[in-house]
C-alpha cells in the first residue's frame, strides 16, 4: 500500500501545480471555466491527501513495520488508541497531517465561496495551492512518509511514553488545524490586494476561518499547557519555551486581526493595518510549523531535522517579500476611509488592543529568537529566561485585561462625559470595591497579582451589565419576557455577545495565571517512609511505597514505583495522593541488560493531585533508582551468563521473577525518594476560563440559521425564476 | 496486494482528471448563466450584511455606545446603501443577461 | 488646534513610545540573557556570579544524589571536556547519563550551582530519527 500512498503525494504535487496555473490563467484570461477547474484541483487534493493520510493511518494502526515510520514510531505495545496519535510524532507523519488539513480547509472555504468574489478567490485558489504544493513537494522529495525497509523489524521503536495522554492526541492536529486555517485568510489577503478589491468582502468572506483558527490554535495551546501541567513532573503549565512560543505568536496576531477587522468593516480604517496583521499571522504560522520541525532552537521539543530547514527559510523570505511588495504597491488603494476622531473612542481602544497584542507578539518573537539575534550581533549565543518575558508580558496582559473591559462598552467615534458615567460607573465600582476587599484581606503581597484581580472584577462587571442593558433594549424593541430576551439577544448577535463571553473567559484565565503563579507554595524534598514535610499549611507524610508492574501483549510494559501521601490539614486528614514514577524499558538496548534497561530508558510521572475550584495540591516524585543499581546490575549480570543458552520462554519467566524480585525487595527496603510538592491557589480557574473562552469562540462561529436558509431559499428562487425564463 | 495497488492508482488518476476537467468539458453553454448568478448571490450577500450592520448599529445605540445624532446619521447612511443594493439587486433578476 | 496637526503629534508620540519600549526591551535582553555556552567554554574560564546557559551531555556514570537534588557532570557533545554541575530540585523525567541538557548555572568556587526549573533535558529518540538529532 505504500506505493499507493507515495502516488498520492506525487499525484498531488502535479495536481497543486495545474490548478495554479489553470486559476492564474482563468483569472488572467477572464476564462470561469478555467477558474473552476483550478478550485476542483483543490478538492482533488484533499482527495489524494485523505488517501494518504488514511494509508499512513492504516499502517500505524496494524503496526506495519516495513514502513520506516511506522517502525520508529509505534510498537505492538504502543495502546491502541495512542497508535493513531503515533502517525503525527513523526515528522513525515505530522507533514502529510499539514497538507491533509490544508487541504480540507481550502476545499471548505472555496466551496462556501464559490459563488463569492470571483476575482479574488483564483488568486487565493494559487496561493493556498501554493502552499499545498510546497509540503506535497517536501513530502515527496525530502520526508517521504511511505519509505520502506528491506528487512521489517519485529517490533517498533513505540510511541514516547510521555505523549501517552489523552489531550496529546488532539493537540498536534488543533495546532495545525489552527495554523493551516490561518492560510485561509492569508491567501485571501494575497488575492484581494492582487486585485486591489480591499473593500471588507474578503474579510466577511473568510473571517468565520480566522475565528476558527483563532479557536484551534487556542484549544491546542492550552491542551499543551494543561498536558504539561498534569504529566511533565514539573508543575507548570508554561515555560515560555521556543515551540510555545511559536504557536503563541500567530495566536496573538490572529487575535489583533480578529478585533481590527470590525474597525475596517465599521469605519473604513486601518486597511494597510489588516493586510498587514493577517500576511503576518500566516507568515508566523509556518514560522510556527518550521520552529516545532527544524530543531534551530533548544527546546524541550527537540524534533531537530535540520534537513528541512532550507526550503522552510525560503518559504518564509518568499511570504515575507511577497507580503511587504503587495502592500506597498497597493498602499494607493489601501488608504482609510476616515480618521481617528477622538482617543476617547472605540477605534482607539481597539487600535491601542491591537498595539499592546502586536507588542507582545514582539516580546515574544524577540525572546524567542534571542539565541540566533544574539549570535548574529556578539557573536555569541545567548538566552533570556522566564523572568524576561515575565518583566513585559506581564504588565502588557495587565492592560490588555483592562482593555477587554473597556473596549466593549466604550463609544463609537467619541465618548461622551454621559456615556463613560453610564458605561464605566458600576465596573468602576466592582473593581474598586474588590481592591478594598482584597487590602481588607490581606492579599497585598504582589502588586501585579492585585491589579490583575481589580482588572478581572472590571472585566466581568462590565459584560454583566452589557448582557442585562441589550436584554433591556431587546426587551424594548422586541417586547420579550426577560430571559428569552436574553437568549435571543445572544442568538441575533452572536458574534458580539460570543465575544464578549470570550474577554470573560480571559479574565477568568489571567486571574487564575496571577493567583497560581504570585502565590504559589512549592517545595522539592528527599523523604523516607515516614518522614513528613509541611508545605503552604499542608502537613504532608510519606506514608508507604507502591509498586506495580504493567504489562500488555503479554510482555512487560513499564515498572512503577510510586508513594502513598497522607495529606493533614490543621491536622485533620484531607486527602491520600498516589505519585507514581512509571519505567518504561529503553528500546535501543545496545550494552543494557533486560532488567537495567528499564531504568535507562523513558520515565513518566503520574502526577498525585487533588485539585479544586480553590487550590490545587499537586505531587511528583522520583525515587532513588540509583540506591537499586548494585541489584540492578546483579539481574543483569544473571541474565548474561545464560543468554542464548536456555529457551526464550524460560528466559521471559526467569526476567518475569527477575523484575518481581527486584519490585519485591523496593518494598521492603524503600530507598529515599524526591517529592516535589506544589500548591496554588485557583489553578482550576485557567481551564474553566478556557472553557469559557471556547464556548464563547463557538458561539461566535456558529452559522447563523437564518442566513444560512436565507441562501438556500434564494439559490431555489433564482432557478425557478430561471427555468420560467427559458420557457 | 501488489496487483491491487496499480489498481487503485490508476482509478485515483482517472478520478482527479475527471473532477478536475469537468468545467472545461462543459464548455461556454452555462457560462452566461453562471455569471448572472454569480452576481445575484453576491448582492445577495452584500444586502444580508448591510441589514446586519443597520441592526448592529440601532443595537450600540440602545446600549449607549453611540450618540443619538451619530446613530441617525449612520442608519441614514446605512439605508441608503441598502437601498443602492436592492436597485442593483432588482436589475439582476428582472434583467436581460449581460 | 488643526486634526491634521494632532495626528502628527499622535503618530509622533505613538511612535517614540514604541520605539522607547523597544529599546528598553532590547537592552535588557542583552544584558539579562546568560550566554549559551559549552563545558569546554566554561571549563576555559567562567565569572563566578554570571549566569551561564550551559548545553551538553551528562556524562555516564557521573550523577550522584545530593540532598534534594542531584549533582552530575556535563562533557561536550562531541568531546570528553566536562564540568561539575551542582543542581537542587525535581529533574524532568528524560533526565538520564548521555542525555543532551540544557541547564542555567553560576559559577560557585569550583563548580557549577544550576538555576531551579532551569533544567532542560531533550529526549533524542523521542520525534526524530537518531542520526538526526546528533546533529544540529
Amino acid at each position: 500500500m505504500a506505493t499507493v500512498g507515495r502516488a498520492c503525494l506525487i499525484l498531488a504535487l502535479a495536481v497543486c501545480a495545474y490548478g495554479i496555473v489553470a486559476s492564474l490563467y482563468g483569472a488572467r484570461a477572464r476564462r470561469p471555466e478555467w477558474v473552476e477547474s483550478g478550485r476542483r484541483s483543490v478538492y482533488a487534493l484533499a482527495v489524494l491527501s485523505t488517501v494518504s493520510f488514511v494509508v499512513l493511518q492504516i499502517a500505524f494502526l496494524r503496526s506495519d513495520f516495513s514502513f520506516a515510520v511506522v517502525a520508529s514510531h509505534s510498537s505492538t505495545t504502543t495502546p491502541f488508541f495512542y497508535r493513531a496519535a503515533a502517525t503525527w510524532s513523526s515528522q513525515e507523519g505530522s507533514l502529510l497531517l499539514w497538507l491533509w488539513l490544508l487541504s480540507l480547509w481550502a476545499s471548505l472555504v472555496l466551496f462556501l465561496t464559490r459563488r463569492r468574489l470571483r476575482d479574488v478567490a483564483p488568486y487565493a485558489t494559487a496561493t493556498l495551492l501554493g502552499f499545498g504544493a510546497f509540503f506535497a513537494g517536501l513530502l515527496v522529495f525530502a520526508a517521504s512518509p511511505f519509505g520502506l525497509l528491506a528487512a521489517p523489524p519485529q517490533e517498533g521503536v513505540g510511541l514516547n511514553p510521555l505523549l501517552r495522554h489523552p489531550s496529546m492526541m488532539i493537540h498536534p492536529p488543533m495546532l495545525y488545524s489552527g495554523y493551516t486555517l490561518f492560510a485561509v485568510p492569508f491567501a485571501f489577503a494575497v488575492g484581494a490586494l492582487i486585485v486591489r478589491r480591499v473593500d471588507a468582502e474578503w474579510i466577511r468572506a473568510t473571517r468565520r476561518f480566522a475565528l476558527a483558527a483563532w479557536f484551534f490554535l487556542g484549544v491546542g495551546i492550552l491542551l499543551g499547557a494543561r498536558w504539561s501541567y498534569s504529566e511533565l513532573g514539573w508543575g507548570g503549565y508554561w515555560a515560555w519555551d521556543p515551540v510555545e512560543n511559536a504557536s503563541l505568536m500567530p495566536w496573538l496576531t490572529g487575535t489583533a486581526f480578529l478585533h481590527s477587522v470590525m474597525i475596517q468593516e465599521k469605519r473604513g480604517m486601518l486597511k494597510v493595518w489588516n493586510t498587514s496583521l493577517v500576511l503576518a499571522t500566516g507568515t508566523l504560522a509556518i514560522l510556527g510549523t518550521f520552529l516545532v520541525r527544524s530543531g534551530i532552537l533548544d527546546s524541550i521539543h527537540a524534533f531537530g531535522a535540520s534537513t528541512l530547514g532550507i526550503p522552510f527559510v525560503t518559504l518564509i523570505a518568499v511570504m515575507i517579500a511577497g507580503s511587504i511588495a503587495l502592500v506597498v504597491s497597493r498602499r494607493d488603494v489601501l488608504r482609510t476611509e476616515h480618521g481617528l476622531d477622538s482617543l476617547m473612542s472605540r477605534e482607539a481602544a481597539f487600535l491601542l488592543n491591537n498595539l499592546v497584542l502586536v507588542g507582545l507578539c514582539f516580546v515574544v518573537f524577540w525572546g524567542t529568537f534571542f539565541p540566533l539575534i544574539s549570535e548574529a550581533v556578539t557573536g555569541t549565543k545567548a538566552a533570556v529566561g522566564p523572568p524576561w518575558f515575565d518583566r513585559y508580558t506581564v504588565p502588557l496582559a495587565l492592560v490588555l485585561v483592562l482593555l477587554s473591559g473597556i473596549g466593549p462598552v466604550i463609544a463609537w467615534r467619541r465618548a461622551t462625559v454621559a456615556n463613560l458615567r453610564r458605561s464605566f460607573m458600576w465596573p468602576v465600582a466592582a473593581a474598586l470595591v474588590t481592591l478594598v476587599a482584597l487590602i481588607a484581606a490581606g492579599v497585598t503581597r504582589n502588586v501585579g497579582a492585585v491589579i490583575m484581580f481589580v482588572a478581572g472584577a472590571f472585566v466581568l462587571t462590565v459584560v454583566a451589565q452589557e448582557l442585562g442593558r441589550g436584554a433591556a433594549a431587546r426587551r424594548a424593541m422586541a417586547g420579550e419576557a426577560p430571559p428569552r430576551a436574553l437568549v435571543n439577544l445572544v442568538r441575533r448577535n452572536r458574534r458580539r455577545y460570543g465575544g464578549y463571553i470570550v474577554h470573560v473567559g480571559m479574565a477568568v484565565m489571567f486571574v487564575g495565571v496571577a493567583a497560581s503563579s504570585a502565590f504559589q507554595h512549592a517545595r522539592d524534598v528527599r523523604l523516607s517512609p515516614g518522614q513528613r514535610t509541611s508545605v503552604g499549611g499542608y502537613e504532608i507524610t510519606y506514608v508507604r511505597p507502591t509498586t506495580r508492574i504493567s504489562q500488555r501483549a503479554g510482555s512487560l510494559e513499564k515498572i512503577s514505583f510510586g508513594a502513598v501521601l497522607d495529606v493533614r490539614e490543621d491536622g485533620r486528614h484531607l486527602t491520600t495522593l498516589r505519585p507514581e514514577k512509571g519505567y518504561y524499558p529503553s528500546q535501543d538496548a545496545v550494552g543494557l541488560g533486560p532488567v537495567g534497561r528499564f531504568f535507562e530508558g523513558e520515565s513518566t510521572s503520574e502526577v498525585g493531585m487533588k485539585a479544586g475550584l480553590g487550590r490545587d495540591l499537586w505531587t511528583a516524585m522520583s525515587p532513588d533508582v540509583g540506591k537499586m543499581r548494585p541489584l540492578i546490575d546483579r539481574g543483569d549480570k544473571a541474565f548474561a551468563a545464560v543468554e542464548g543458552k536456555i529457551p526464550p520462554a524460560m528466559e521471559s519467566a526467569l526476567l518475569g521473577r527477575a523484575i518481581r524480585g527486584l519490585v519485591q525487595r523496593y518494598e521492603n527496603q524503600p530507598p529515599p525518594a524526591t517529592f516535589r510538592v506544589i500548591s496554588s491557589p485557583l489553578v482550576a480557574w485557567i481551564w474553566i476560563g478556557g472553557l469559557i473562552v471556547f464556548a464563547g469562540g463557538l458561539i461566535a462561529m456558529w452559522p447563523a440559521a437564518d442566513a444560512a436558509g436565507r441562501r438556500v431559499r434564494a439559490g431555489y428562487a433564482a432557478r425557478v425564476a430561471r427555468e420560467l425564463g427559458r420557457a | 496486494m501488489d496487483v491491487l495497488a496499480p489498481l487503485i492508482v490508476i482509478a485515483l488518476l482517472a478520478l482527479v482528471v475527471l473532477l478536475v476537467s469537468a468545467p472545461l468539458r462543459r464548455g461556454g453553454s452555462a457560462r452566461m448563466e453562471a455569471e448572472d448568478e454569480l452576481r445575484r448571490a453576491d448582492l445577495e450577500l452584500a444586502r444580508d450584511a448591510k441589514y446586519r450592520e443597520i441592526r448592529d448599529a440601532e443595537l450600540d445605540y440602545r446600549t449607549g455606545k453611540l450618540s443619538e445624532s451619530d446613530w441617525k446619521r449612520l442608519d441614514r447612511e446605512l439605508r441608503a446603501e441598502a437601498i443602492e443594493i436592492l436597485r442593483r439587486l432588482d436589475e439582476v433578476g428582472g434583467g436581460s443577461p449581460e | 488646534m488643526n486634526p491634521a496637526r494632532k495626528r502628527r503629534i499622535r503618530l509622533v508620540v505613538a511612535l517614540s513610545a514604541a520605539l522607547l519600549l523597544s529599546s528598553a526591551l532590547i537592552y535588557t535582553s542583552f544584558s539579562a540573557s546568560s550566554e549559551a555556552v559549552t563545558p569546554s567554554r566554561l571549563a576555559a574560564g567562567a565569572d563566578s556570579g554570571r549566569a551561564y546557559q550551559l548545553t551538553g551531555k551528562v556524562v555516564e556514570g557521573s550523577v550522584r544524589d545530593i540532598p534534594g537534588g542531584k549533582s552530575f557532570r556535563v562533557r561536550d557533545r562531541d568531546g570528553s571536556t566536562s564540568v561539575p554541575v551542582r543542581y537542587v530540585g525535581a529533574v524532568p523525567d528524560p533526565f538520564r547519563e548521555g542525555r543532551e541538557v540544557i541547564v542555567t548555572v553560576r559559577k560557585q568556587g569550583a563548580t557549577f550551582v544550576g538555576e531551579r526549573d532551569s533544567l532542560v533535558t531533550k529526549c533524542p529518540s523521542k520525534f526524530s530519527d537518531k542520526q538526526q538529532s546528533t546533529q544540529r
